[in-house]
This record gives C-alpha cells, structure tokens and sequence, in this order.
C-alpha cells in the first residue's frame, strides 16, 4: 500500500494500525457488546452492520474516546487510546448522529471554526474545495440556518474532507443524504482508503466499497 | 505550528465563535441584562425611599442580582453544543479540554458578566451611591463575576441533559458562590464606608485564582462524564 503525503506519512509501524481486543460496550450500564476483535491496516474499511439496538453507534463511541470501554482495549499505532490522546485525536475524526454544526454561523465560519478546534489552519480556497466536493459549491457564507437537514449533514462530511485525517470514524454517513450526496461521499470515502486511510463506518446503506463487515446482534 | 501557537489560535477561536453567536442571538443576552436592571429596581420599589437605608443595602442588593442573572445565563453554556453535538467535536480536540473550557467560559464572562458591570454605575444611582462607591462596587464586580462564571460551569457541565437541570445548577452553584457574594459586597459597603476595601478585593482575587486553576479540570471532567 502506498501512502501519501498529509497526515499519512509516519504509517509504517509494526503490526495493524487500529485495532481492538476483547473490546466491550456498555449503554447506559448494560453491557451490549463484549469481545469485539478487529485490526485495520492502512487502506481498510471496516462496516458495522446491525439491527437498531445492537450497539453500533455506542461502539463507534468507544472508538473515538469518547467513552471508555468496559473491558479489553483500543490501539493505535501499536499504542493503547484514552480520552483525550492528542497523538489519536489529532489522527481521527469522528462524526455521530449530530452533525455538530451551529445553527446561528455561516457555513465557512463553521468549517474554519472544525479545522482550527482541530488544530489545523483551513485557508478559504480548502474550504471552498472542501465544499464543492460534498455538491455544496459556493454555499460558504449561506447561514447553516437556511439550510435543509440533508444539506447540514453534507457539511458535517465538509469538515471530514477538509481535515485529512488517518482514521474516520462514521455513524450512519448517509442519513439525510439524497441519492446524488450518497455518491459523492462514497467517493470521498474511497478517495480517503485509497490514500491510505482507514475507515469503520455504522451504516444501513449499501456500501460500494471493498471493506470488511462486523455483524452485530441485538 | 508551535504548541503554545496552537494553544493560543484555539482559545482566540473558541472566543471569537461564542461571542459572535452570542452576538447572532443577542436576544438572550439582552433578557439576562434586562433581568438584572429589573431586579435591581425592584430592592428601592420595595423598601421605600428612605435613603440613608437604601444607599447601606445597595452593594448587597446588587450583588445578588448580579449573582442570579449569572445563574440565569450559565444554563446555557454547554446546552446548545450538548444538543447540537458540537460537545462531541469539543471533547475530540487535541487540545486539553480545560483550555478550551475556560476560553468558552471567558466567552460567556465577557457576553453576560462584563455588560453587567458596565450598568452597575447606573444602576447603583437608584439607591442614591456616589459615583465614587458605585465605581468600587463595579470594581468588587470585575474581579468576582469572573468566578461565578468558573463556578457556574461546573454546575453547567454536570447538570448537563438532566431534565430540570437550571434548579439543580442553582442548588449546586448558589452555596459555592456564597464566599464570592459575602467578599464582593463586603468590598463595596467598606468602599462607601470611606474604609479601604484591600482585604476585601484581595480575598476576591484569591476565590479567582483558586476557580482558574480547578474549575475548568472539574467542567471539563463534568463534561466527559455527560458525553457517556
């Protein structure tokens, strides 16, 4: 796998660079996942598929440290993950149900706002690229009010295009998206593999992706 | 980029955004001043025109106003991000979250606690307080509103998505403000006693450095815990 430039360039460690063992999920102090095994290496996307109940967004959760884990652990980089890691913040993105866009800005206000939280600096031509790979060209300084909550979700998946991150961390991506918007995540998303990413994604939808499946049960 | 030029770019956008939201919906800002000047007003309506009784109640009086229109505003620190999911976006930064909980916090002090303290003057002309004490009183304000900030977001961030959190953050916060209240007005009743109000303003300053340094380590703990 050929890695290149950005933030992919110190990849090459010994074994996969995000896995977990023995992982276990509670929701609300019931256990819903236990022994949850994977690794990724650069390039692979990973599928959580599952009825509704079954764990996928607590899990992808635990993932991006945003809760710890019941039991087992998370690696990156051969190096164990705990809230507030800077070294795997930096490295992840992570998008959930909410697309944590603040109503009462402008879209481009939103987007400098993602990318300097993240410590990055966006220059105004990113975040137009940014925008125009999600079919929202030109909308940066539109309010985010008077904007359709499929539009809003496309800027959430803005921000991921303009972070190049190593890991994305996806809970159900499509929601909200017309047919059109599906694609061209989709082509953000292989865009992001082929450049050596890696992806676990919780999704309903049909992914038209090589990747692996992790089914959950309810 | 440097750490400390990082550190510095996130506080100053933190800031920036939350002033500027605030100032999109300047609405609510307004209400919280408006309930201060009506609670202010309502002291000399109720007690009469006496005065000499009015101009010694006066830095008590509104401090508490002060303190519960703080209360008011602090609600909504973290309420709007926690429903939006920007919260999550916060946690996930690589910068320390107690860094970026006191710009947020320095945000809220600078859209509800500092124009508070710009009409205290005014305000103060009510209770007949000279210009001179009405200063010193703006003063005991400067240094102790910054805290029942710091203090309110503790209260904001574990009373996060608890239903009927406002009474429990009063119920969480009030005690812990009470210090900030018995210094603050101390400070400005020795102030138009002709007394210097020193070791009132130097107890103040001591309850801000303690609130900066644990404050932002409890909300930012207070706010992992409410990401669960």
């Amino acid at each position: 796998m050929s890695l290149a430039g950005g933030c992919h360039e110190h990849a090459s460690e010994q074994g996969p660079k995000f896995g977990a063992r023995g992982l276990g999920v509670q929701r609300g102090g019931r256990a819903v996942l236990e022994g949850i095994d994977f690794a990724l290496d650069p390039g692979e996307l990973l599928e959580l598929r599952g009825p509704n109940g079954s764990g996928k967004s607590s899990l992808l959760r635990v993932l991006c440290a945003l809760m710890p884990p019941a039991a087992g652990e998370l690696r990156w980089r051969g190096e164990p993950v705990r809230a507030g890691d800077a070294r795997f913040q930096r490295a992840s993105a992570y998008l959930g149900h909410a697309d944590g866009i603040d109503a009462d800005l402008g879209v481009a206000e939103n987007l400098h706002f993602a990318a300097r939280l993240a410590g990055q600096e966006a220059s105004a031509a990113q975040v137009d690229a940014a925008l125009s790979q999600v079919g929202l060209a030109g909308a940066g300084p539109l309010a985010v009010r008077s904007l359709s909550q499929g539009q809003r979700r496309r800027i959430a998946l803005a921000r991921l295009a303009l972070r190049r991150c190593d890991l994305w961390l996806l809970d159900e991506p499509h929601s909200g998206l017309d047919a059109q918007a599906a694609t061209q995540f989709d082509g953000l998303l292989r865009a992001h593999l082929d450049g050596g990413g890696i992806a676990v994604v919780a999704t309903h939808h049909a992914l038209d992706l090589q990747g692996r499946t992790l089914r959950l049960d309810a | 980029m440097t750490l400390a030029r990082e550190l510095q770019q996130s506080f100053a956008a933190i800031v920036r955004q939350d002033v500027l939201r605030a100032w999109r919906r300047r609405g609510q800002v307004l209400a919280g001043l408006l309930f201060f000047v009506i609670a202010c007003s309502l002291y000399p309506l109720a007690i009469g025109p006496d005065v000499q009784q009015l101009r010694s109640l006066a830095p008590g009086m509104l401090w508490v106003a002060a303190l519960l229109a703080s209360m008011l505003s602090v609600t909504r620190l973290f309420a709007r991000e926690f429903a939006d999911g920007s919260l999550d976006q916060l946690l996930l930064s690589p910068h320390p979250l107690a860094w970026l909980v006191l710009a947020k916090v320095c945000a809220h002090w600078l859209t509800s606690g500092l124009p508070l303290l710009v009409l205290t003057p005014l305000l103060a002309q009510q209770y007949g307080l000279p210009l001179a004490s009405s200063m010193a009183l703006a003063a005991s304000l400067l240094i102790g509103t910054p805290v029942l900030s710091l203090v309110g977001a503790v209260g904001a961030a574990l009373t996060l998505g608890v239903r009927g959190g406002a009474v429990l953050l009063c119920i969480l916060v009030l005690p812990l403000c009470a210090p900030v209240l018995v210094f603050g007005a101390a400070a400005g009743a020795a102030a138009d006693a002709g007394q210097g109000m020193a070791a009132e303003l130097s107890l103040l300053g001591a309850c801000l450095a303690l609130s900066l340094l644990l404050c932002p380590l409890a909300t930012a703990a207070g706010l992992r815990i409410a990401a669960e």
